[in-house]
């Protein structure tokens, strides 16, 4: 008599148990899907909009007054251009500084202080990375508007992601292996070299991509730097003029016209496509590099 | 790991073509003019920039949109070639200008007019008047109008609520001078946005909305719009109540909510042969770009003066460096062009 009661019992506290958690579980399951389905919303809608525009013709001409001959190309270009100069900027330094905490700095105020420091500058509004870029490179170094004052913003924007990504990765490299490596007789620079980088290389690749792939949007800090809405040509060096994505999207959603929303759709979709393929990118490295890495 | 390098070679390659690729080929200069300032003027001189392109394809021409305030800013520290203003340059600007050594001259080269709108279904408000547009506006009114009774007997006693461009835009300094009496000074409890359309969307969806913007804004969103004719209480430009539409702004009735449109020239960049071709080919084939991006046109006896001003290198500005003056009807605007060429 006690004993099926008693297990009714247990099955009932068992479900009361169970109960968090599948509440939880359901939470989590939501919160799984709610932004998918945002993201599957918003990508939707403006691919609707933009399917009248998306042709070659729209990758390959220049901006125009009339909404149906206006194209992305500088713009395309221009980001383009950016992205790669910004990535050529910020990895060196960015891992440089990633080492330098990791291997080489002992734990003292000053590399307290600075760690303070780029955990904050993380959080920082691009809009101040713009003004700070207009200033410092466009104004006192005399850089102007060009691509390079561009790159060198959004590197500056990017650095802490760069930096903090950097230490993740070089922190997953185990001891036990650079132990080996000195027990064989090498140096800390050979050490570094030769077992370090090449492990903790695709941690560090993935986290610069997918930060890019942030930077890819920032409309902000270009704008404030002076980067230019209608530019009829393409970049030709570092110190040229230029426009990028954002900056084209922002123009044509601002216009009256409906014909420019229906470009600047057209415009995200490609955004998003870009944005897509770098962290594409990404993925394929990350995995590719990892299988070079045993131990 | 000798495969890891070449991965990083490869990547470094990448960014190298990336940076220097097709795209980023060199390409003869022969010349460039920069243009920036407001994006009300904006596809004017974009509109200009690209029939230009075609007639010299050798000199680049760039034009960015900072608004009025922010173009000047760039063209008095001596960074761009033409400024687009929305409004005549400001005392503060004329000064940081004269400072810098950067003399320009001032070139009307369209009209625009201000549209007030409200929401469709809003059926109590037909017409308003100037007077009780600087009452609604007005820096004191914040706290106080805040009902569309208060601001005329009749209409109902329910909440107003305010729309209107950035207060970098030049288009909010020419309305505040206009219905205010004091440039750049309004009530601060308004939705603002830097973009028209986030207006017009707010608009479109709040019954008890009131707002303003550029004509071309309301043009195109005729049907989500109800445009309010506005009085400015002077029978002798247009009796009543005139509804903003081209032909008002055009023949001076739609007052005082009409404005030229400015593009001003540094003297220096003149010099420059591209930067002049680029200015002659504003003022003699604008006419009909200006109409077809959905401004008013000067009449074409407007434009050769200008020329003349800039042929000879007639520096200044014609409103005595005041800012946004009201009540310039094109008319007026001719007047004053004539007088500041040599008789």
């Amino acid at each position: 008599m006690s004993a099926p009661s008693s297990r009714t019992h247990d099955l009932a506290i068992r479900r009361a148990e169970l109960a968090p958690q599948r509440v939880f579980q359901a939470i989590g399951l939501v919160a799984l899907v709610l932004p998918l389905l945002l993201l599957a919303f918003l990508f939707g809608s403006s691919l609707v909009d933009a399917w009248p525009r998306l042709d070659w013709d729209f990758l390959t001409a220049f901006p125009s007054r009339k909404p149906a001959l206006a194209g992305i190309l500088p713009a395309l270009v221009g980001t383009t251009c950016l992205m790669g100069l910004t990535a050529a900027i910020a990895i060196p330094v960015g891992l440089g500084a990633a080492l330098y905490l990791e291997e080489y700095a002992r734990p003292s105020r000053l590399t307290m202080l600075i760690e303070l420091n780029i955990s904050t500058l993380a959080g920082v509004p691009s809009i101040i990375y713009g003004l700070l870029g207009l200033e410092v490179f466009a104004r006192v170094l005399g850089m102007g508007r060009s691509l390079l004052t561009g790159a060198c913003t959004l590197a500056l924007l990017l650095l802490p992601m760069v930096i903090m990504a950097s230490r993740e990765a070089l922190r997953t490299v185990p001891q036990s292996l650079r132990e080996a490596s000195y027990a064989l007789g090498a140096d800390k620079w050979r050490t570094l070299r030769g077992v370090v980088l090449p492990m903790c290389l695709p941690g560090v690749l993935t986290g610069v991509i997918l930060s890019l792939a942030r930077a890819i949007g920032e409309t902000a800090p270009l704008i404030t730097i002076g980067a230019l809405t209608y530019v009829a040509f393409l970049p030709d060096s570092v110190h040229s003029e230029f426009t990028a994505l954002p900056i084209q999207i922002f123009n044509w959603v601002s216009r009256p016209q409906a014909g420019f929303h229906v470009n600047a759709a057209a415009g995200i979709v490609v955004l998003v496509g870009l944005m897509l393929l770098l962290n594409g990118f990404a993925i394929w490295l990350r995995a590719r590099l990892q299988r070079r890495v045993y131990w | 790991m000798s495969k890891t390098t070449r991965l990083v070679a490869l990547l470094a390659l990448g960014t190298a073509v990336a940076t220097a690729s097709p795209g980023c080929r060199k390409s003869s200069a022969a010349g460039m003019v920069r243009v920036d300032g407001s994006s009300t003027v904006f596809p004017i001189t974009e509109a200009v920039a690209e029939e230009f392109g075609k007639v010299h394809p050798d000199v680049k021409v760039t034009v960015g949109i900072s608004g009025t305030g922010g173009g000047f800013k760039k063209f008095c520290a001596g960074e761009t070639d033409l400024s687009d203003a929305s409004r005549p340059i400001k005392p503060t600007e004329v000064e940081a200008c004269a400072k810098a050594g950067i003399e320009y001259v001032e070139l009307p080269v369209a009209y625009d007019g201000i549209a007030i709108v409200v929401h469709p279904r809003n059926d109590w408000a037909q017409h308003i008047t100037v007077e009780e547009l600087g009452k609604l506006w007005a820096p004191e009114a914040q706290g106080q109008v805040l009902r569309w009774s208060d601001v005329r007997v009749g209409w109902p006693d329910r909440e107003i609520h305010l729309f209107g461009p950035g207060v970098d835009s030049g288009t909010y300094d020419y309305f505040t001078e206009a219905v205010v009496g004091k440039e750049h000074s309004s009530r601060g409890d308004f939705t603002s946005s830097e973009d028209d359309n986030v207006l017009v969307q707010g608009i479109a969806t709040d019954e008890l909305a009131l707002g303003f913007f550029g004509f071309a804004y309301y043009d195109e969103n005729r049907d989500k719009l109800k445009l309010l004719p506005v009085d400015d209480g002077k029978p002798d430009n247009g009796d009543g109540p005139v509804a903003a539409s081209l032909e008002a702004i055009r023949n001076g009735t739609y007052q005082p909510l009409s404005r030229p449109l400015f593009v001003y020239v540094a003297v220096k960049s003149l010099e420059r042969p591209e930067v002049a071709q680029f200015v002659e080919y504003y003022l003699a084939e604008g006419v009909p770009l200006v109409a077809e991006v959905g401004y008013v046109p000067l009449p074409e006896r407007a434009y050769p003066l200008a020329l003349q001003r800039v042929r000879e290198r007639r520096a200044g500005s014609m409103f005595a460096g005041k800012g946004s003056m009201v009540g310039v009807t094109i008319d007026t605007l001719l007047e004053r062009e004539a007088a500041a060429a040599p008789q």
